[in-house]
């Protein structure tokens, strides 16, 4: 950045370190609200038990979601680049799986790698790759998020004015130069706020993977529930754990994107 | 001059669907010549000036620059190394400073070290006149001084050729002057040119020859001072007394 940018503006009469009309009001407010019951929720010996019988869930539920979340990127990058290129065979390969994926439900994506694609890999293979369980739902969730991606990848690239591509190119750079240093650097920048949405709606979704009875947050609740027959407790801790989540996430993803603005 | 032309346009032709946006244009550019092109809007004055670089490819003809076939060429990046070009709206990166916009295409494309290519770039920036804004993004400088960036980017790459595509229209009339004066110099440095401008004081001050492309077609190739005295033919008085009032 430049001095000039870094400079405060003249003419306050008291230099504000925070500008208080930035302070995410919504957020300060929902949290106090959160506190409040939390701390209830936390002195409750009925709450704290399902807390306790649920805390497996939760990580289940992060480690499916970081994982998936980042293969997603990734796949998401290569068809995207695939999509945005001239070669007829990428295009129409990276359009099938974009079209095919977007089609399907997440829910019958999940059942059908859990129950149909990585049984069959393991027989193919004499039980040498078994990803039943939680890869197989990683792998559904990243099919699924990785089209959704492609897609964003695609329009940010789309987006960016085709005098960016060509004076890269009348440089002399490759094509591929040009995507990495000059194109996807600037794309990058503006998908993240719909990248960033799409991390939070995978959280939510990963809900989904408790019906191929993995032990995910959901599923440990309906457990809880199933053996106590405490729905009210049981789902209200659910709820609140997964808010919780996204809120935390919401965050993150709002500190990531005011710093790429501010750069 | 007796040697060899730079650039050799034979017949060429390109066309956008139904639209000819060049047939069958031969020129021939010598080293250290300054060639202006003129002409109408829609004239093929930009499609032609795409084509030497292939930014657009030719659908007939043949385009020789420094020995490279354009079309043929399995070595386009290099040779498009050698050609600068200067767009009418800069198209600089916009999430890189001045100096790395200059910096970029010298470490990957002329793989040089990184300080070295920082010194080439202050030079160059010395040169067209903004040396100390070197640490600006392109959105904090005015367009006068994000053509001169743009300039400073393409001659970092020490090209043979430099192409301008209108360079000025789209700058403040208080900012045209600097980005000419910096294009004189070059003229004068020797720097092969081939420029679409309707900047007359330009072209008599720098211009060797003056192309006139209407229609996609070369109306009159001349040079300057036949221009003004005595055009030879009617389509290029018809259009001077149009852009000269
Ligand atoms: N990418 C393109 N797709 C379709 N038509 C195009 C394209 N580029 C140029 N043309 C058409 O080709 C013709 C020549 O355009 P060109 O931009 O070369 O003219 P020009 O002489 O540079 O005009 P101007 O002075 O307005 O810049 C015009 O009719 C234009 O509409
Ligand atoms: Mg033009």
């Amino acid at each position: 950045m430049t001095t000039e940018a870094r400079k405060v503006p003249q003419g306050r009469v008291f230099p504000v370190p925070i500008p208080w009309e930035r302070v995410p009001w919504w957020a300060v407010i929902l949290a106090i609200v959160g506190v409040t019951i939390g701390w209830s929720v936390l002195t409750s010996e009925a709450y704290l038990r399902v807390i306790r019988f649920v805390t497996v869930g939760v990580r289940l539920t992060l480690h499916v979601t970081v994982v998936s979340y980042i293969i997603a990127l990734v796949l998401g990058l290569i068809f995207g680049l695939m999509r945005v290129s001239d070669n007829p065979v990428l295009y129409a390969v990276s359009t099938l799986y974009v079209e095919v994926i977007r089609g399907i439900p997440l829910l019958v994506i999940i059942l059908y790698v859990g129950y149909v694609i990585t049984p069959r890999i393991r027989d193919a293979t004499g039980g040498q790759i078994n990803l039943q369980g939680v890869p197989a739902a990683v792998l559904a969730m990243a099919i699924c998020y990785g089209a959704f991606e492609a897609e964003v990848y695609r329009g940010g690239i789309e987006s960016i004015e085709a005098g960016q591509m060509e004076a890269a190119r009348s440089l002399g750079m490759s094509y591929i130069q040009a995507m990495r240093y000059v194109i996807l650097p600037q794309a990058i920048r503006r998908i993240l706020p719909p990248l960033g949405n799409d991390f939070i709606s995978l959280l939510k979704d990963s809900a989904l993977i408790s019906v191929i009875a993995l032990p995910d947050l959901l599923q440990m609740g309906r457990l809880y529930v199933s053996r106590t027959y405490r729905a009210f407790e049981g789902y209200n801790t659910v709820a609140l754990l997964y808010l919780v989540m996204t809120l935390c996430l919401s965050l993150v993803v709002r500190l990531v994107e005011r710093k790429a603005a501010i750069e | 001059m007796n040697r060899e032309p730079i650039i050799r346009i034979e017949n060429v032709y390109k066309s956008f669907g139904h639209v000819k946006a060049v047939a069958g244009v031969s020129l021939e550019v010598y080293p250290g010549e300054v060639v202006v092109i003129i002409g109408p809007s829609g004239g093929g004055k930009s499609t032609l000036l795409r084509c030497i670089n292939k930014l657009e490819t030719i659908d007939r003809g043949r385009i020789i620059v420094d020995g490279h076939s354009i079309g043929e060429t399995k070595q386009i990046n290099k040779v498009r190394a050698e050609i600068g070009m200067v767009f009418q709206l800069f198209n600089l990166f916009p999430h890189l400073t001045a100096l790395e916009n200059i910096v970029l295409a010298q470490r990957r494309v002329r793989h040089r070290k990184h300080k070295r290519a920082e010194e080439i770039a202050h030079q160059q920036l010395a040169k067209v006149g903004i040396a100390e804004k070197w640490n600006s993004y392109p959105s904090q400088l005015s367009g006068g001084q994000q053509q001169r960036v743009a300039i400073a980017r393409a001659l970092a790459m020490d090209p043979k050729i430099m192409l301008f595509d209108e360079p000025t229209s789209a700058l403040d009339p208080e900012m045209i002057k600097g980005v000419l004066d910096v294009m004189l110099d070059l003229a004068r440095e020797g720097m092969t040119m081939v420029v679409v401008s309707h900047e007359m004081g330009f072209v008599r001050a720098a211009a060797d020859r003056v192309a006139l492309l209407d229609e996609g077609a070369l109306v009159e190739v001349t040079t300057p001072e036949r221009l003004f005295d005595s055009p030879e033919q009617e389509r290029t008085k018809q259009f001077l007394s149009q852009i000269l009032h």
